[in-house]
């Protein structure tokens, strides 16, 4: 019974994320062809062994070799990685001076607080990025605003820049870095504060000295939830951004639907696992042994 | 948003109506009179789920990888060529399509260089590539006799970087930017010799700082706005923006010019894909499409030319009398056509897109 337990979760694992990964490296060691699918060679299970034969002799790495020959590939992860980690950073500046205020607030206010971050998630994504897209254009509210009020006298150029990436990042993934900050901040023991202040702690030392270290587990839990999506994002860079905004969900989406190159496609894909899954482990790696000295 | 609202009306239809017979169809975005969806569902009974996209490659992904679900899709010419190649359609059955005895045979004999005998698919509309732009402000600021009609225009730096502070739209369809960049070059627009294509890269690079965004839909509605006042893009949208600015009355006067230095001419063709799941409602709409009736109504409201020789008498006077839409000799004499890319050359032109694109 215990093992029928432990299994579920691996099978949602094998069946979730095993099987689709095995199926997008497979495409990736194949050759372009123009048919449906547009790729080859393929399996025929009906034709028994001799053609699976012939599949895994027909596969081979040369398109993980050509993303080693153009450099657009590398520039274009760095790109994304720069982006993923200075949002990452900028939401983490916004986010937790709120999660702190909430979990500060009265107790009667919380629930209610909690309800303002969640609510942005009842409209779809796509409408909330188009309502961006309304706010920083060149004839938008902002402008409108900044120039009524005078504080500028030519509208400023934001919707289309990398700016206005970063605003519709931050935006985006704020709630993702508040709750579980919060919810850290929430549990924490404010007997503690009072303490270190007894101890002649000042109120600003006390935070950094025991506030901080105590929500360690949630800012490392909101960067995580930040940074591995924004990596990978596709859709605001591709609304919000212009044409100079490098990342790597725009250069697959290249592949796939400008060069209908499934395979190279593919490879990509492959190696952002790759760069995803590294620091994920060693996080985990990281958390474990820090566990196994607390015991 | 408009596309938004389709999608959600669409999904609804599908949601209410899920034993009637239903056509789904995948035109371009901003392509056909609306009201003749309502009719045809009123004529046929069957409910029309109407999908849009605003680019040809995007459409190619989708038809390649199978089962896309549309019984009708609209690749142009050289996409349509090449997707045929690959088995992606099944030949019209002709028996079931009375009205294409309307269709002008001056666009088939053209039409036949992509699918031969017109065997898998009809003409929706043709037109061509070329400049749209907004008048008064160009005229501001290049001055009275600014090359309007000219690909120097778009391609000269000395030009675009006056242009830039008012704002210029790309189309962000290499397979029509390449060809234009090497008929200003003066080679063969059609050329597919990998040195020939790597020369335009200079000429985007001198005029890349100037282009606010490269978008194949969005530049209707900025140059109908003011937003822009230059916008390399479709004919028929261009007029579209014209006719916008018009009904707006904002004080912006719109105008399309196939480039003197030659504009591609391209050709909207409806096919049937190969796994269509109700092939025969699919014949009924190209059927209802091909009634003449019907495609002048599609012609006088996105101002694009047909291939149905039938509807002309009732097309309007602003579209058939129209050089810009209908072209005399003169101007068809200017108008030059293309042959797909193979996969090797496609890799260059989409890498060199993104070159210019994004600087790497």
């Amino acid at each position: 019974m215990r093992r029928l337990l432990i299994a579920i979760p691996y099978l949602w694992l094998l069946a979730l994320f095993l099987v689709p990964f095995l199926i997008v490296l497979k495409i990736s060691l194949s050759d372009t062809a123009l048919a449906i699918p547009p790729y080859t060679p393929t399996i025929d299970l009906s034709e028994g062994w001799a053609s699976f034969r012939a599949f895994l002799t027909g596969l081979d790495f040369e398109n993980f070799v050509w993303l080693t020959e153009d450099d657009l590939y590398w520039k274009a992860y760095l790109s994304s990685l720069w982006i993923a980690a200075s949002s990452t950073a900028i939401t983490l500046v916004v986010g937790y001076p709120i999660a702190y205020a909430m979990a500060r607030s009265p107790d009667e206010w919380r629930a209610t607080l909690l309800m303002l971050v969640i609510l942005p998630f009842w409209t779809s994504f796509l409408i909330r990025v188009y309502a961006w897209m309304g706010i920083l254009a060149q004839e938008g509210l902002l402008n409108q605003l900044l120039l009524w009020t005078g504080i500028i006298s030519e509208p400023l150029t934001i919707l289309n820049t990398n700016t206005a990436v970063y605003i519709g990042i931050v935006y985006t993934y704020l709630p993702f870095m508040i709750l579980p900050i919060y919810a850290a901040l929430e549990r924490m023991d404010d007997s503690l504060i009072e303490a270190a202040t007894d101890l002649g702690c000042s109120r600003m030392s006390a935070f950094w000295l025991v506030t901080i270290p105590l929500s360690k587990n949630g800012i490392i839990a909101g960067c995580f939830l930040v940074f591995i999506p924004v990596i990978g994002e596709f859709v605001i860079p591709s609304l919000l951004g212009g044409s100079g905004t490098l990342m790597i969900g725009k250069v697959l989406w290249e592949e796939f639907f400008n060069n209908r190159d499934w395979p190279v496609a593919s490879a990509v894909a492959v190696i952002l696992l790759l760069i995803l899954i590294v620091p994920i482990i060693l996080f985990q790696r990281n958390e474990q042994r820090a566990r196994e000295m607390d015991e | 948003m408009k596309h938004l609202a389709l999608c959600a009306a669409s999904t609804l239809a599908l949601a209410t109506a899920a034993f009637a017979e239903e056509v789904r169809v995948y035109n371009w975005s901003d392509y056909i009179d609306e009201d003749l969806l309502t009719k045809f569902e009123e004529e046929t009974g069957i409910d029309l789920i109407y999908d849009v996209f605003d680019s040809n490659e995007l459409l190619e992904t989708k038809m390649l990888a199978g089962g896309s679900g549309y019984d009708v899709v609209v690749p142009s010419g050289t996409f349509l060529q090449r997707q045929i190649a690959a088995g992606a359609f099944q030949k019209l059955d002709m028996s079931k399509l009375p009205n294409a005895d309307n269709m002008w045979d001056v666009i088939e004999a053209r039409t036949a260089q992509y699918d031969p005998g017109n065997e898998y698919s009809i003409n929706y509309m043709w037109g061509s590539t070329g400049i749209g732009v907004n008048v008064g402000k160009v005229k501001e600021i290049l001055g009275e006799d600014a090359p309007m009609g000219s690909l120097s225009l778009i391609f000269d730096p000395a030009n675009m970087e006056k242009l830039a502070e008012c704002g210029v739209h790309f189309l962000d369809a290499p397979a029509e930017m390449i060809p234009a960049a090497l008929a200003y070059l003066g080679k063969n627009p059609d050329s597919h010799d990998k040195a020939d294509i790597e020369m335009t890269e200079a000429v985007f690079a001198g005029i890349r700082p100037y282009v606010q965004k490269f978008h194949s839909s969005e530049y209707i509605n900025a140059l109908a706005n003011g937003e822009i006042c230059v916008a390399f893009g479709w004919s028929g949208d261009i007029l579209q923006a014209r006719d916008r600015a018009a009904e707006a009355d904002n004080g912006v006067e719109i105008a399309y010019n196939a480039p003197s230095e030659g504009a591609l001419m391209w050709f909207d063709q409806m096919a049937i894909p190969a796994d269509a799941p109700n092939p025969d409602g699919a014949h009924k709409f190209l059927n209802f499409i091909m009634d003449a009736e019907n495609m002048a109504a599609a012609s006088n409201y996105v101002y694009y030319a047909n291939g149905n020789l039938a509807s002309q008498p009732m097309l309007e006077e602003d579209v058939i009398g129209d050089t810009a839409i209908y072209p005399d000799a003169a101007t068809l004499e200017n108008l030059y056509t293309t042959t797909p890319y193979d996969a090797k050359t496609q890799r260059v032109v989409t890498r060199l897109w993104t070159k210019v694109k994004s600087g790497t």
